[in-house]
């Protein structure tokens, strides 16, 4: 009796060493080499895993980060310029600062401003609704209104405007981590850069229609007339398809565009109102201005062609008409450059 | 009694739903529509590539002119439907629901194209060779008018390899509400017989069969007497059954064979044509004349005249519905094609299209849909689906955008029928998630 009780403690006894021996050999040759600076990676990442880096997750950005030559390339859109200079200092390299961006919303066609044709009671999603038909309200390029980019959102930055129906991005929250960039089926959103004292300047509209069509769907609509553009010293504005764009980088904020809107569709974040009103009278002053100077130009014209009537000289018409044509150009031209010093 | 001759009925056999059938047209005979004072004719009316324009504005065109010109063989010509003068070349939203090009025409008169011959007279002698045939009909732009509008002439270029058995022309019209093809066979059954003819010579056939569900017996009756003057056509009547309609469906009705997944219906050596293609197949071939004009059914409970009406392509939808004495009061939807598989449209002034088989006005209260509830996992969806498939479990796959598990469950064998979101008993918009997942499997087919 005693004997079994023995045999079976020391075969146990045995068969735990031999297992662990066989473990501690095996544990030794296979062993995977991780990288001692990739867990304080880990940590230094904000751990939201959305994406916005490019890369499905955190940990996956972390291994990238780790193993790469140079950071240039890479960016925590979450973190910010703070989490990659951590990053940075962990693996002994260099990154540079980069501008923090911010989604902003491109159509202001709500509720009222849009006409409203149809209504959708299908499946309560932007993109199915987008497959389906041009959308119930006038402007098939504008926002279905479904908020699939508020779904999107893993940050609790976005929300539906009730009395717009329009998405509205809150400002804190944001880390332009691009989910609802890619959410949205009619590419309205867009990433943009913060800008300094959060001043953006950018065109509210993506509706490339000509402008009576553009116009006719939805009042606020661009309709590509480039008045923006003409006003612009620094070509930031370029007008493509009936549809004027905004190149953040060439853009210097000045504001000028904003006021020279029919509709007032570029969207000014951050301005003072009463610089915009500032900008709007000079530029009502300079165009008035303008006007009488092309008035006193034709009125000469006039009190020539008069005169000349007079001394019995008869002059063709296609020279009249070059006459009063091009005093008036260079009127114009003399006009604005002397405007342009006073207004900076 | 009855009821069990209806059960010996040939029918498909896999799921399935019958659906009330509302078929308040099918007394009224086709009308002939008063000349429209203008018409918008969609340039991208079928399956393929879009056409391209050869009118400018301001140009002078006669009714079955050419406005634009195929481009490609999976493509179609357009015609020009009424005479008159070109005005604006724009993009306006049609029965797609998109803003697609589209070719405005102001009528002038109703002056004809010299090749055209207008009179009623039957042509039965067929003296074109089969090459021949399928280039007339290419010419002629004629496409499916069941719905989908597939071009016809590249159902009837059959690839070397393929042998070709049996014709069917589909006659079957599963709809409810829709009563255009019914009228059509009731009044003009020579015509389609001649068509069915000169479509059996394009695909070197001898056999022909004219699928007619059992809901449709003057139909069924006409159609068997007309058909022994012609060799090698025959009819079936079929059980009443939602979607007999469909190509697949109606080929596991009348011949027994299934076509596999992802295939053709050339895969089982048949070919489908609807009656309403035969009967412009007849008039492209014998007669010259281009796919310009089609019966539309304009129906509707409230509707004070549902009707049958010829009606020439780029006509409003306005104008059919004012001939049926208006717009009724309290009108919550505007469906072109059937309750099931049609589409509502979003705008009144939409043109009528190669394949707009009807317009159903829907009343308020039968408009919207009912409140969704979570499925119950009741499995009616996968009883009724026509193509064994697991709807219920596509719709989470196609929220879920898993893209490469819908594949392999087969989400683009989906005919999108809708039997399934009309069973669900919870009212889920199962179609609705299937057809997103279907857009996003070929999105992800195509980038890879």
């Amino acid at each position: 009796m005693n004997d079994i009780i023995l045999y079976t403690i020391l075969i146990l006894v045995s068969l735990g060493i031999a297992a662990a021996i066989i473990l501690y050999v095996v544990s030794l040759k296979f062993k995977v080499k991780e990288d001692p600076r990739l867990p304080e990676v880990m940590d230094a990442l904000p751990n939201t895993n959305c994406g916005g880096c490019g890369f499905p997750g955190c940990s996956a950005f972390a291994t990238e980060l780790v193993n790469a030559d140079d950071l240039g390339p890479y960016h925590c859109p979450v973190g910010g310029n703070d989490v990659m200079k951590e990053v940075a200092d962990i693996l002994g390299m260099e990154v540079e600062e980069k501008d923090p961006f911010i989604a902003v919303v491109k159509c202001a066609g709500a509720i009222g401003v849009r006409k409203q044709f149809s209504e959708y009671d299908g499946a309560a999603t932007c993109t199915i609704a987008s497959d389906l038909y041009s959308g119930e309200r006038g402007c098939s390029d504008g926002c279905v209104g479904l908020g699939e980019c508020v779904d999107a959102c893993d940050f609790d930055a976005m929300y539906m405007d009730e009395y717009t129906g329009l998405p509205v991005v809150v400002e804190d929250k944001c880390t332009a981590c691009n989910a609802c960039v890619k959410a949205c089926p009619k590419d309205i959103i867009q990433l943009w850069p913060k800008g300094k004292k959060n001043k953006r300047i950018y065109v509210a509209c993506v509706n490339e229609d000509k402008g009576g069509t553009a116009r006719k769907n939805c009042s606020l609509a661009c309709s590509g007339c480039a008045k923006c553009a003409d006003e612009c010293k620094y070509d930031a504005i370029t007008v493509e398809n009936n549809l004027a764009k905004i190149d953040y980088e060439t853009c210097k904020l000045c504001g000028k565009c904003v006021v020279a809107c029919d509709v007032r569709n570029i969207v000014a974040d951050h301005f003072k109102q009463e610089q915009l009103d500032k900008l709007a009278e000079r530029r009502d002053a300079r165009l008035e201005k303008e006007k009488e100077a092309r008035i006193a130009e034709r009125q000469k014209a006039k009190a020539e062609a008069q005169a000349a009537k007079q001394s019995g000289e008869q002059k063709p018409l296609d020279e009249k008409l070059n006459d009063s044509a091009v005093p008036e150009k260079t009127e114009k031209e003399e006009v604005s450059t002397n405007q342009n010093p006073d207004v900076v | 009694m009855l009821f069990d001759l209806n059960n010996k009925l040939k029918t498909f056999h896999k799921g399935g739903v019958h659906p009330p059938e509302h078929k308040l047209s099918e007394h009224a005979a086709i009308e002939e529509l008063p000349l429209p004072r203008q018409v918008v004719i969609p340039i991208f009316q079928h399956i393929g590539k879009p056409p391209k324009i050869v009118v400018e504005r301001g140009d002078e065109v006669k009714v079955g002119q050419i406005i634009a010109v195929h481009e490609g063989f999976v493509s179609s010509n357009i015609h020009s439907s009424v005479s008159g003068k070109v005005g604006r070349i724009d993009e306006v939203i049609d029965s797609s629901g998109f803003r697609r090009m589209a070719v405005n025409v102001r009528v002038k008169d109703d002056v004809w194209d010299e090749s055209i011959d207008r009179s009623d007279n039957l042509v039965t002698e067929i003296p074109f060779a089969p090459k021949e045939i399928v280039e007339k009909i290419m010419e002629a732009g004629v496409v499916g008018q069941g719905g989908a509008a597939f071009p016809s002439h590249v159902k009837l270029s059959v690839p070397e390899g393929k042998h070709i058995d049996t014709l069917i022309i589909n006659g079957v019209e599963c709809e409810p509400y829709l009563t255009a093809d019914h009228r059509l066979m009731l009044e003009r059954p020579h015509e389609i017989m001649v068509g069915t003819k000169i479509l059996m010579k394009a695909l070197g056939v001898d056999r022909a069969i004219v699928g007619i569900e059992n809901n449709k017996l003057d139909a069924i009756e006409l159609i068997e007497k007309v058909s022994r003057e012609y060799d090698g056509i025959s009819v079936e009547s079929l059980k009443v059954q939602y979607p007999q309609g469909g190509e697949k469906q109606l080929i596991e009705a009348l011949l027994g064979r299934e076509v596999p997944s992802g295939g053709l219906p050339m895969d089982v050596g048949a070919v489908v044509h609807n009656v309403g293609t035969t009967y412009s197949v007849y008039h492209a071939v014998q007669k010259n004349k281009p796919l310009i004009e089609r019966v539309v059914t304009v129906t509707g409970k409230k509707v004070k005249k549902p009707a049958n009406y010829m009606v020439r392509i780029g006509t409003s939808v306005t104008e059919l519905i004012e001939a049926s004495g208006g717009l009724p009061e309290n009108t919550g939807k505007i469906v072109s094609g059937g309750p099931m598989m049609g589409k509502a449209l979003g705008d009144m002034d939409v043109p009528i299209a190669k394949a707009t088989s009807g317009i159903l006005l829907i009343p308020t209260f039968e408009s919207k849909r009912s409140e969704v509830y979570n499925c119950v996992r009741c499995g009616k969806c996968i009883e009724a689906c026509p193509m064994g498939l697991e709807p219920y479990h596509l719709m989470l796959l196609g929220k879920g955008k898993n893209t490469d598990e819908a594949k392999e469950e087969n989400i683009l064998d989906c005919i999108e029928c809708g039997s399934c979101s009309f069973i669900c008993p919870s009212n889920r918009p199962i179609l609705d998630y299937i057809r997103f997942g279907k857009s996003s499997v070929r999105k992800a087919e195509n980038n890879q």
